[in-house]
């Protein structure tokens, strides 16, 4: 039998808020040494309240606004309880069953066709502390627990189980983290937990529409892994029902190491959270008024950036999806042209826009994918291209030693001119050096000569080669060619 | 004056005495150390005493008098629940497992009262966690009430409510989930004052059902009571319950008049249950408040009056197992061993806390359980408002009910012990006001057998200063607050 696949995912982004969820704690505790970021608040001390952190609910309302989101009129607070000793207050203060959002959709393209994925729900709760799990060389074993992490706003994003494919899945989590990273509301950094995934995979008979036992899979921490993950789940499962089997509904564990899932819990295991209004926080009324000032200060997102750089800048579809799939790389983009002065002078715009396109598609994102960081990683500013880009149009120095220097800049973090000069990478611009050169290049190949002006027209390429070679690569080739067919004419 | 006259003073009269420099507060504060020293062996109203920071608060105080400052509570010793947390000063909740806890901050009751001045003598006995109607139910030891020692001082303030009584202090603070100030207060014969929810912040206070949790003042007139609600009222941003009413100043309220007011007297609440005597003397209150000018409304009811019990039982223990919840013996508090971490925890709570918070706890988390919450949870919320509703429509018609505050007598230690149910009925009149977040106000009103009964004024939102009005003109026409225990 076919099988179709039926992926949901649960996305939880921490949100960049100044301080915590429900207390005045920095948010920012990633460097902090352990239990400094702690008051008696989001320790859960005996007696201590919550009080809301209003820009984690305005964060969130700008994020279910970008996922076409319904606000809620009136949301509340609910808690979940489960005791555990990275949970303070031995409950999570979570959102059951009124979400600041719910009803929403992102539109995802793969596998050849763009789908709209819908959006369950977008709701706020509290990140849990850190436990760190330690092995004694004796043997004996300890948990430490580190509350800077405790009640740090995290927003719950759960779609529905309407992904068909490990790859439509990976696609939507890209583009989500996209859209939290230009509403500048997460950092989107996986490794680093700041956007976590877990994902319901379950599978059905082609051309049904019930859903079938699914099992959630958990502790998948890059876009690889879930990527990874899904792919073998949904093997997995096709193995199961192949067999003639029933898929157990069951928690998973991803084992990067490994590459498998591992059932960590059965359904008759499952927890029962025992949800129920949180009394310390009376609801709260999202006011119309206040949502649609949300609505009309939010930043431009992904697709309509790609849109503006097809209609201002000239670029194809396919430059312009590229450069905006990450906030940072077009914003980087569009710096060089605001550097380069570009965007003063219409005519030479377009122009401009697929140079800087070129170098940044092919030079910049070769090299950041080679050293595996990311575009904020990268030691070459946009400044630095654009002088190197200037260097070039100048004439100073040729586009193929150009991008030997971009490689040197982007290791070194050095200033184009100082690459060039170390590197005497300067074009020559001697004419009695190009001459010489010519000279000798022409003297030692008289076959290639002799089919060149038996008019092979591709022996000149060879004997440019040539030259371009002698030169170590610091010979404008334009004017290479045009010595070359200038001695070589029949007179 | 006598240092046994000085303990027996009002705060209003110490404030006085205070103001005119005729004692000071170390004096005064020494005395009422004395009297602790000579009485609670007997009352053991206190869990910790506090006499080193009494005296040099006592000494900051008179720094502040000497200063010029003046206050109706500066100076003034008191006693503080042991269910409010005091920086630097152990916050048990009577219970084993918060025996040593220490917390690093103040609630803000207490920020507001070292504002005013506060002399703080000791923590009070309460039962564990607030649950519970006698004290019996303190880890420690159960506290005795002065007008009887055999008999208990009520509950769960009653160590507050019999400090107050037997001269141990000149106010406390107690709070109030299901009448744990008022029915104490009556058993005391002292004024208590459950508030408005929201009228008080609730931060620092360990919470036993949040939604019904509210603090107040128990003291020995209603003069008193006023001044206390106005220094610990008002709104506070870290609770987002409290409520941004301003606040009134209080004392302005007490006139011993009551034209133009209608009081009711809900017909549920005299119903079977209540002890003759306890109607007798509530025949006699309703006489007095009639004489004083108030118009007397029988023929007000609150139908749903018979399921406030039940509904409080479901609601306030399902609040009390999420917030209980943390006491887990990993970050303070007690800790026991066990051979895994969740065995630990297990044993920290089967260790540390006593056989009513563990009922409740039990009875929360059935409450709130997958398949029971629709029957119980949700039921017992649409009751509540229900209740509220009836309260409302009475209000219409009434400036305030009257009622007694418990349908007994206090009873004797290990009474009603051995019977949860019998306990939990001890607090049938007071428990509504909780579910509807209304305030109540018990004043003295008599004794059988020597042995105090109360009267409790019931009133809407933020009412308080009716409340005041109609207890201080009842008080200052019988006089019942003058009378002292012998001890």
């Amino acid at each position: 039998m076919e099988y179709e696949t039926v992926i949901g995912l649960e996305v939880h982004a921490q949100l960049l808020t100044r301080s915590k969820m429900f207390c005045r704690c920095s948010a920012d505790y990633a460097a902090a040494p352990p239990n400094t970021h702690v008051c008696p608040v989001c320790l859960g001390l005996p007696g201590v309240l919550p009080v809301i952190n209003e820009q984690a609910i305005r964060y969130t309302v700008m994020t279910a606004l970008a996922l076409n989101c319904a606000i809620a009129g009136v949301t509340k607070f609910d808690r979940k309880n489960y005791p555990y000793p990275d949970l303070v207050k031995g409950y999570q203060i979570s959102q059951y069953d009124t979400p600041i959002s719910h009803q929403g959709w992102l539109a995802v393209e793969a596998d050849g066709a763009t789908r709209r994925i819908g959006i369950t729900r977008v709701h706020l709760e509290e990140d849990t502390a850190k436990l760190l799990h330690r092995n004694e060389p004796g043997g004996e074993t300890y948990s430490l627990v580190d509350v800077n992490r405790s009640g740090v706003p995290l927003m719950e994003i759960v779609s529905e189980p309407d992904l068909r494919s490990p790859e439509e899945a990976r696609r939507y989590l890209m583009k989500l983290r996209t859209i939290l990273q230009y509403l500048g509301v997460s950092t989107g950094n996986m490794e680093e937990g700041s956007f976590r995934c877990d994902a319901n995979v379950s599978l059905r008979p082609l051309g049904t529409s019930e859903y079938l036992s699914k099992v959630e899979v958990k502790n998948m921490n890059s876009f690889r892994a879930v990527f990874r993950a899904l792919q073998y789940e949904v093997e997995r499962q096709q193995q199961v029902l192949g067999r003639g089997e029933r898929i157990v509904q069951e928690t998973r564990g991803w084992v990067e190491d490994r590459g498998v899932t591992v059932s960590q819990r059965s359904k008759e295991e499952a927890h029962d959270y025992r949800y129920f209004p949180e009394p310390d926080l009376p609801p709260l009324a999202l006011s119309p008024a206040w949502v649609e000032e949300i609505r009309a200060s939010l930043p431009e997102l992904p697709e309509a950036r790609g849109e503006r750089f097809i209609s201002h800048y000239g670029l194809s579809p396919y430059d312009a999806g590229l450069l905006t799939a990450g906030k940072a790389l077009a914003d980087y983009f569009e710096s060089c042209l605001t550097l380069a002065g570009a965007k003063d002078k219409p005519e030479t715009l377009p122009k401009k826009a697929k140079e800087v396109s070129n170098w940044l598609l092919g030079e910049f994102l070769r090299l950041l994918n080679a050293g595996e960081l990311e575009v904020e990683q990268a030691r070459v500013s946009p400044a630095g291209l654009v002088r190197l880009m200037g260097l070039v149009e100048e004439g100073a120095i040729t586009l193929a030693n150009a991008k030997q220097a971009f490689e040197e800049m982007f290791r070194t973090g050095q200033a184009p001119e100082q690459v060039v000069a170390e590197k005497g990478l300067a074009q020559i611009s001697d004419q009695e050096a190009l001459a010489t050169l010519v000279e000798q290049a022409i003297a030692a190949n008289p076959r290639p000569v002799a089919d060149y002006r038996a008019g092979k027209e591709q022996a000149l390429s060879f004997l440019m080669g040539q030259v371009m070679r002698a030169s170590g690569g610091r010979a404008d080739p334009q004017a290479v060619r045009e010595r070359l067919r200038e001695r070589l004419r029949p007179t | 004056m006598k240092p046994r006259e000085l303990v027996g003073l009002t705060a209003h009269q110490a404030a006085r005495l205070l103001a005119r420099r005729e004692v000071s507060a170390v004096e005064l504060t020494r005395a009422v150390l004395e009297r602790i020293g000579a009485v609670d062996g007997k009352v053991r109203a206190f869990v910790t005493a506090t006499p080193d920071l009494a005296l040099e608060q006592a000494r900051l105080a008179d720094e502040r008098l000497q200063a010029g400052e003046r206050g109706p509570l500066l100076g003034v010793p008191a006693a503080i629940k042991d269910v409010i947390c005091t920086k630097g000063v152990r916050t048990t909740c009577s219970s084993r497992m918060l025996e040593g806890f220490v917390p690093p901050y103040d609630a803000h009751v207490m920020n507001r009262l070292y504002q005013a001045g506060l002399v703080m003598v000791g923590k009070t006995n309460l039962d564990e966690f607030a649950m519970g109607s006698s004290t019996e139910n303190s880890a420690f030891f159960p506290t005795h009430n002065p007008w009887d020692v055999t008999r208990v001082p009520g509950g769960s303030s009653g160590g507050s409510a019999a400090a107050v009584a037997a001269d141990e202090c000149l106010y406390a603070l107690g709070s109030d989930t299901g009448g744990s100030i008022r029915q104490p207060a009556g058993f005391c014969s002292i004024v208590g004052l459950k508030p408005t929810y929201g009228r008080v912040s609730r931060y620092g206070l360990v919470a036993f059902a949040s939604s019904l949790d509210q603090i107040g003042p128990m003291a020995k007139d209603v003069t008193d009571c006023a001044l206390v609600l106005g220094a610990i009222s008002g709104h506070d941003p870290r609770d987002s319950t409290s409520a941004p009413n301003p606040v009134p100043d209080y004392t302005r309220a007490l006139v011993p008049d009551l034209r133009g007011l209608r009081l009711g007297v809900p017909r549920e609440y005299y119903a079977e249950g209540m002890q003759p005597e306890v109607r007798q003397a509530m025949e006699m209150a309703l006489t007095k408040l009639q004489e004083l000018g108030a118009t007397i409304d029988r023929e007000v009811s609150l139908p749903s009056t018979p399921h406030a019990l039940a509904v409080y039982y479901i609601l306030a223990p399902s609040e009390a197992s999420a917030n209980l919840a943390r006491y887990d013996g990993v970050k303070y508090g007690f800790s026991a061993p066990g051979e895994t971490m969740w065995e630990a925890m297990e044993h920290t709570k089967q260790f540390g806390f006593g056989p009513e918070v563990k009922r409740r706890i039990m009875l929360g988390t059935y409450a709130l359980s997958a398949g029971y919450y629709d029957a119980y949870y949700l039921k017992a919320q649409k009751v509540r408002t229900l209740i509220r509703r009836e309260f409302d429509q009475v209000f219409e018609r009434c400036d305030a009910l009257v009622t007694p505050t418990s349908p007994t007598v206090p009873f004797r230690l290990g009474e009603k012990a051995e019977s949860p149910l019998q306990m939990y009925l001890s607090d049938i009149y007071t428990i509504p006001v909780n579910i509807a977040g209304l305030p109540g106000l018990t004043v003295p009103a008599g004794f059988v057998e020597g042995l105090p009964v109360g009267l409790q004024l019931i009133g809407k939102p933020f009412s308080e200063e009716t409340l005041l009005r109609v207890g201080y003109a009842y008080e200052q026409a019988t006089a019942w607050h003058k009378r002292k225990p012998s001890l």
